[in-house]
């Protein structure tokens, strides 16, 4: 790619093979010396560790049976996190929700970016009427309140869209039903991002060149301008898997989230606050959960946008 | 300005416009809100038909917008549900500042939603004073002590409050400010409701409900703000006016709160401009969680009963509020820092 260009261009991710390793590699080290990134990492690990060894300990079947005469009962040896209140245990419960909630966070995300990304390059290098549409759209997202819409959207798709069989595991249609309607409403921040990467890239010379060249505009965008983007897609996309988590869980709090018996860490908050008194393990555990996860990536997220940031040596 | 803000409020029809069609379009596509006319006994099939022939609820989604944007009474509507139009409609549409009438309480949908404002605004306005004493005030000593122990404590504090969902801070307080002190035989905060039905709906009943929730709401701000606060006062504190401030010999604390807090607290104006009319939205799980009679907890209860005219008035009414304070808040700021001209 635009080898010969590279003097024109800051310092960028795109430039060429051989100093993009090295980038690369600076990276790294920037993210090690950071301390919190590194904690964040760390917890991360051992968050990931929790949910895929816990299913190897408890299968699905011990999460979802529920046992009445042991509703409610506070933790012991038997049950750490206590049970809840049809007396299923709410340990392993944690173990399979958050591999749910995880999984959420990760595909909204993807949803996300695909679409922030699409609609950010085609706004930000065609410019114009697609421009002035496209945004219009993207600050009308902006002016709802993205929980008001997450709601009505949730109403919106609820029941349309059936269980799938996956890995030989039964999966809500309502998890499908929540990665979509979070990556729909949470793709406007990084659309504006990679809009204004390509309203800045697309006026060089090297694209002039591309289009000289004859290279379609598909290419164009694909390798010349968006590899520009790179850093603040990744950070972006990392803080929002923190943040397609929390939604998740405030819109199953709500009640209009995954259905049981899939459990979210969510899902499993949903109608704890009428056992507030009785019994408290069963808010305690899975919010603490979601503060964890939420924490370490913002922590990771953070890190990685100072390593990943061109300006940002002089912070380590 | 005159021109400015006319061409603002010009750019802000077409947006306002979007945002109703598809608002509209989606709601009207997530519900039925026949199905929960009866109670738990559904109506039957004949009178279902009748009543979405009288509710106009049988015609295009296109043509329900254009009724509830215009009104319909420019058109024959089906009065006695046979299925023709008899007479002239009686709604004069959005654009005439008629809602339509709530399809729960068949009440005009903004009497119903005016009902609740003042409520929303009690916990909002009170939520936002807390927010900004709070994290002005850590904000501004962090930045004077930075790396001090108390400030490695708020940084701490407000990275994990950052993360926590508003429920779980939610819950969290009325647990250890309800339960637990009163297990202790403490004094205690009340946790549900506006105000005790047996005393009455006094000042004093009202603020003591009014402490929970509001601090909910608040924590997660508090943390956002005095970090932004912080960062925002250590760069002007080492800029150099500030230094020349210095060099004249003006007092210490003059150079602090006259001098660096103006410039710092400046973009303050920006994020409470911006987030001031998401808080009205902001507090669904809050108001849910202490049963606080507010807009939020009208939009929950109103979203499970499909009644749009309600969720349209209330999302309308935000949004408008959402793109009024944008233009406040530009406003505002071209007054406060005149080194900034619109043209």
């Amino acid at each position: 790619m635009a080898t010969t260009e590279a003097p024109s261009l800051p310092v960028s991710l795109a430039n060429d093979e051989i100093p993009a390793r090295s980038l690369w590699q600076m990276m790294l080290r920037r993210f090690i010396k950071h301390r919190m990134a590194l904690i964040g990492f760390f917890i991360l690990v051992g968050i990931l560790l929790y949910v895929t060894i816990g299913s190897l300990i408890f299968t699905e079947a011990y999460a979802n049976y529920n046992d009445t005469s042991l509703r409610l009962q506070p933790p012991s040896a038997e049950h750490p996190f206590g049970t809840d209140t049809v007396g299923r245990d709410i340990l392993a419960r944690t173990v399979y929700g958050g591999q749910i909630s995880l999984i959420i966070g990760i595909l909204a995300v993807t949803v996300a970016v695909t679409l922030g990304t699409a609609i950010g390059a085609l706004a930000g290098y065609y410019g114009g009427l697609v421009d002035s549409i496209l945004m219009r759209l993207t600050e009308a997202m902006l002016s709802i309140p993205s929980l008001l819409l997450l709601l009505v959207m949730a109403k919106f798709f609820s029941g349309k869209i059936p269980d799938v069989n996956l890995l030989g595991r039964t999966f809500s249609g309502s998890v499908i039903v929540i990665i979509l309607i979070i990556g729909l409403t949470s793709w406007t921040y990084l659309a504006r991002i990679v809009r204004s990467t390509f309203l800045s890239i697309r006026e060089q010379e090297f694209i002039l060149a591309a289009r000289a060249l004859g290279i379609p505009d598909r290419r164009i965008i694909l390798s010349h301008i968006l590899p520009n983007a790179l850093a603040p897609i990744i950070v972006a996309a990392t803080l929002g898997v923190a943040s397609a988590i929390l939604s998740e869980a405030y819109i199953s709090f709500l009640g209009m989230g995954v259905r049981p018996p899939t459990a979210t860490w969510g899902s499993m908050l949903d109608g704890a606050y009428q056992y507030l008194e009785e019994a408290p393990w069963l808010w305690f555990y899975p919010g603490l959960l979601i503060i964890l996860t939420v924490m370490s990536i913002n922590f990771v997220g953070d890190g990685l946008r100072d390593a990943l940031d061109p300006r940002g040596d002089k912070k380590v | 300005m005159g021109r400015y803000i006319i061409r603002r409020l010009l750019q802000a029809v077409p947006l306002l416009f979007i945002i109703s069609l598809v608002l509209f379009v989606l709601m009207q596509a997530s519900g039925d809100p026949l199905a929960t006319l009866g109670g738990r006994q559904p109506p039957r099939a004949e009178d279902r038909e009748r009543l979405a022939r009288q509710w106009g609820l049988d015609k295009p989604i296109l043509v329900q917008y254009l009724y509830w944007l215009i009104g319909n009474d420019w058109t024959l509507v089906d009065v006695n549900g046979d299925g023709t139009g008899d007479q002239p409609g009686t709604r004069l549409g959005v654009l005439r500042g008629d809602f339509g009438n709530s399809l729960v309480t068949r009440q005009p949908a903004m009497q119903v939603i005016a009902e609740r404002i003042p409520n929303t605004l009690i916990l909002m306005l009170t939520a936002e004073a807390l927010i900004i004493i709070f994290s002005l005030f850590i904000g501004v000593y962090s930045a004077l002590h930075p790396y001090s122990f108390f400030d490695n404590v708020l940084t701490g504090f407000s990275f994990i409050t950052f993360s926590m969902p508003i429920f779980w801070i939610a819950l969290m307080l009325m647990y250890i400010f309800a339960i637990r002190f009163k297990a202790w035989g403490l004094p205690y905060l009340p946790t549900v409701g506006m105000y005790d039905p047996v005393v009455g709906r006094t000042f004093a009943q009202v603020a003591s409900h009014l402490v929970l929730p509001a601090m909910s709401i608040a924590l997660i701000d508090i943390a956002r703000y005095s970090r932004y606060i912080r960062s925002n006062m250590l760069e002007v504190i080492n800029s150099d006016y500030i230094r020349t401030a210095r060099a004249k010999g003006l007092r210490e604390r003059s150079i602090l709160f006259v001098h660096a807090f103006k410039n710092a607290a400046l973009p303050l104006v920006t994020i409470v401009g911006m987030d001031l009319p998401l808080l009205l939205a902001g507090a669904v799980v809050t108001e849910r969680i202490f049963a606080w009679p507010g807009m939020g907890r009208l939009f929950l209860d109103h979203l499970n009963r499909a009644d749009f005219p309600v969720m349209m008035g209330l999302l309308m009414l935000i949004s408008v509020a959402v793109v009024v304070f944008q233009l406040l808040t530009d406003l505002v700021y071209t007054w406060l820092d005149p080194r900034i001209r619109y043209a």
